[in-house]
């Protein structure tokens, strides 16, 4: 496939608000979860929650899109010069050419929830809300496109954790079939009782903040994450807000924001077929999902410098995606899992977690898995534990799903 | 422009079981008496996916599975694109009811079906199908964005693409918020190529629209389902009309389909 340059970005998660503070955790090693204060959740479990969220309300003309989910959204798009890049897009190619693309497990579920809670005062709470523009899957889609004043198509995706990475493929068919110049892609998930209860039922909330790769793991961490990218067509003049001002990937110092920049390479996606909620053992569709990406890319599995793992910490998926990893690259690839900083974000865990890919690759560096202290004997893939300094031209980015659904995206740098 | 080849049809709707059934009332053949959606048992799940499996995915793999009849391309070869504005509102219901408890108790079961791509992963392993999987949601104009994005892939990828859109009233209290009488969905198998005896060629384009077309009058109580915005479509197929009809927006436009017997 033809790159798509990356000119836009903006992240909020518990690890930080900005593309400055993500950076500053990943590199200082200082993790966004904490000890379960959320609600009426009675379970001792860790998650990655955004305070900042319970007191910054929606208000303006988007005012009824006001919920925690479409906060979440709100408050990242306010991160990282986002709003004017696209600004600077819509300029260019006009508001009906950039589509707006949304990965969302539950979207603004956490209200309705809270409305069945308010005993005989229920029926009365559930109909004085605003279904279409807070509850529904689309709400938080249809609230980024008209905060962006965009015109394009919009939709949400919702293939449980791999929501908002499969929405990089969609946009680049839009481009590829000369629907649209640029795509704003994201995923946007927040803290509610569905998932916290869900996962706790399925034995996979560990009680301490996740470990993956761990021989002592026991399951996820939960947290709450927005993040946004600009895809365009077309190589964009730079990259704002991707560089410190002023100093190179290397860490030397120059005179101005680095030249060249950093884009979508390739995208696989593929099916399990095995089962609901647990992955195939081997790690089948993960093995067609990377191969994909790499084949689409034309690139060799060698090319590939750091793999941002799925690695949500719970003993079948580390298992399965190790094996994944393993049957593709063999032993020699670092790979490792950032959730320990941002704990699962579900629906946003891939946009999440590629821009943590394209910040390794902006910045040189490869973060260590957080948390982990001893590393699965049984595991085999090269699972970095510290970080590490070094050029990155490629960069690899699991997201697998409940459904059995996966989808593993290519970044690289185009300068 | 984007020209597309149909293989297949599935249909469930209030009083109809299946694509010949909704012709027959298009048609005015048969009259229409809107009963209860009942939902006919899926013939490739196995049986204790059968016993787990929610409504919405009941319905939406009933009429995935219709789209195949009569058709040699195989399921497990398929891409599909599944798409519902607003998923299983039952599951929702009985999740919130229960953390509404002292001691709320969910089955894993019920949060995996909850989520709202549960009717693509139960298609995926009746089918045995690795093919790449996409579920949408688009509000009221989620077939129209469903059969979009389906057209995109079969344009990208070679082979056929699958689009299944689904959606069911919501039960009380949820339809104080949303409210809706009956169920409806609607499988098209498609692709770029022609296979066989395809149906019907269909000719994609974005119009400079205000609105959607109006449901053929006969269904006219079933324009408050999403997916039920296929039937101004299946219409058309059903007269061999070769008039132009639009089917929901696109951002700023609306998806114009018109068909080639």
């Amino acid at each position: 496939m033809h790159p798509l340059s990356i000119s836009g970005i903006a992240i909020a998660t518990a690890a930080g608000l900005g593309l400055e503070q993500t950076y500053a955790a990943l590199r200082d090693r200082r993790s966004g979860l904490r000890p379960n204060d959320f609600e009426s959740f009675p379970y001792p479990t860790w998650i990655g929650r955004v305070a900042a969220l319970e007191t910054s309300a929606i208000t303006g003309p988007l005012a009824d899109f006001d919920c925690r989910n479409n906060r979440m959204a709100n408050l990242s798009l306010q991160q990282d010069g986002f709003q004017d890049a696209v600004a600077r897009a819509r300029d260019r190619h006009g508001a009906r050419r950039i589509a707006t693309l949304i990965g969302t497990s539950t979207s603004g579920i956490f209200e309705t929830e809270l409305a069945y809670q308010s005993g005989a005062g229920r029926d009365a709470a559930l109909a004085s809300r605003n279904y279409d523009r807070t509850h529904s899957l689309f709400s938080v889609s249809e609230f980024v496109r008209r905060a962006l004043h965009l015109e394009g198509p919009a939709a949400t995706v919702s293939n449980a954790c791999a929501s908002s990475a499969k929405v990089f493929a969609q946009a680049e068919r839009l481009m590829a079939a000369g629907i649209c110049d640029a795509a704003v892609v994201g995923g946007v998930d927040s803290l509610c009782l569905t998932t916290l209860h869900g996962f706790k039922s399925l034995e996979l909330l560990s009680a301490s903040p996740c470990r993956p790769w761990d021989a002592g793991r026991d399951g996820i961490s939960i947290g709450e994450a927005g993040g946004f990218v600009l895809l365009e067509k077309t190589p964009a003049a730079h990259q704002p807000g991707l560089h410190r001002p002023g100093v190179a990937p290397n860490g030397v110092a120059s005179s101005g924001v680095a030249s060249g920049g950093v884009a979508l390479l390739g995208y696989g996606e593929s099916s399990d077929g095995y089962h609901m909620s647990s992955p195939h053992p081997e790690g089948a569709g993960a093995v067609l999902a990377m191969s994909g990406a790499l084949a689409r890319a034309g690139l060799q599995p060698q090319d590939v410098d750091y793999i941002n793992l799925h690695g949500t910490a719970t003993v079948a998926n580390d298992r399965a995606e190790d094996a994944a990893v393993y049957t593709v690259f063999g032993e020699a690839t670092p790979a490792s899992s950032t959730k320990g900083w941002t704990g699962h974000a579900l629906g946003a865990a891939g946009i999440v977690e590629a821009i943590v890919s394209v910040l390794c690759l902006a910045r040189g560096f490869a973060p260590g898995t957080l948390n982990t202290r001893e590393r699965d004997p049984a595991l085999r893939c090269r699972m970095l534990l510290e970080n590490e300094q070094q050029a990155l031209r490629t960069v690899l980015s699991n997201s697998f799903g409940f459904g059995g659904n996966n989808c593993s995206l290519l970044f690289g740098r185009i300068d | 422009m984007i020209s597309l080849h149909l293989h297949g049809i599935g249909v469930i709707g209030p009083g109809f079981a299946d694509w010949p059934a909704c012709r027959d009332i298009l048609l005015g053949h048969i009259a229409w008496n809107d009963q209860r959606l009942r939902i006919p048992p899926s013939t490739l799940l196995p049986a204790t996916e059968r016993r787990r499996c929610n409504e919405s995915s009941r319905l939406a793999i009933a009429a995935a599975e219709q789209a195949f009849r009569g058709s040699d391309i195989r399921p497990a070869d398929v891409a599909t694109v599944f798409t519902s504005a607003d998923g299983d509102g039952a599951i929702t219901h009985k999740l919130c009811e229960s953390f509404a408890l002292a001691e709320p108790e969910v089955s894993p079961t019920q949060f995996h079906n909850s989520v709202h791509n549960a009717p693509a992963g139960y298609w995926s392993i009746a089918t045995g199908s690795s093919r790449p999987s996409t579920t949408l949601a688009a509000g009221r104009d989620s077939f129209a964005a469903g059969l979009f994005e389906a057209a995109l892939q079969a344009m990208a990828e070679p082979g056929p693409v699958l689009l299944v859109a689904f959606d069911l009233p919501l039960p009380h209290p949820l339809n104080l918020m949303q409210a809706r009488d009956h169920g409806f969905a609607a499988a098209l198998l498609l692709g770029r190529e022609r296979h066989g005896d395809s149906l019907a060629g269909l000719q994609l384009v974005l119009e400079s629209a205000a609105a959607p077309s109006p449901l053929p009058g006969v269904f006219a109580t079933l324009a408050d389902n999403p997916a039920a915005r296929a039937l101004p479509l299946l219409a058309l197929l059903a007269n061999g009309s070769q008039a132009m009809v639009n089917l929901g927006a696109i951002g700023a436009d609306q998806l114009g389909v018109q068909c080639q017997p």
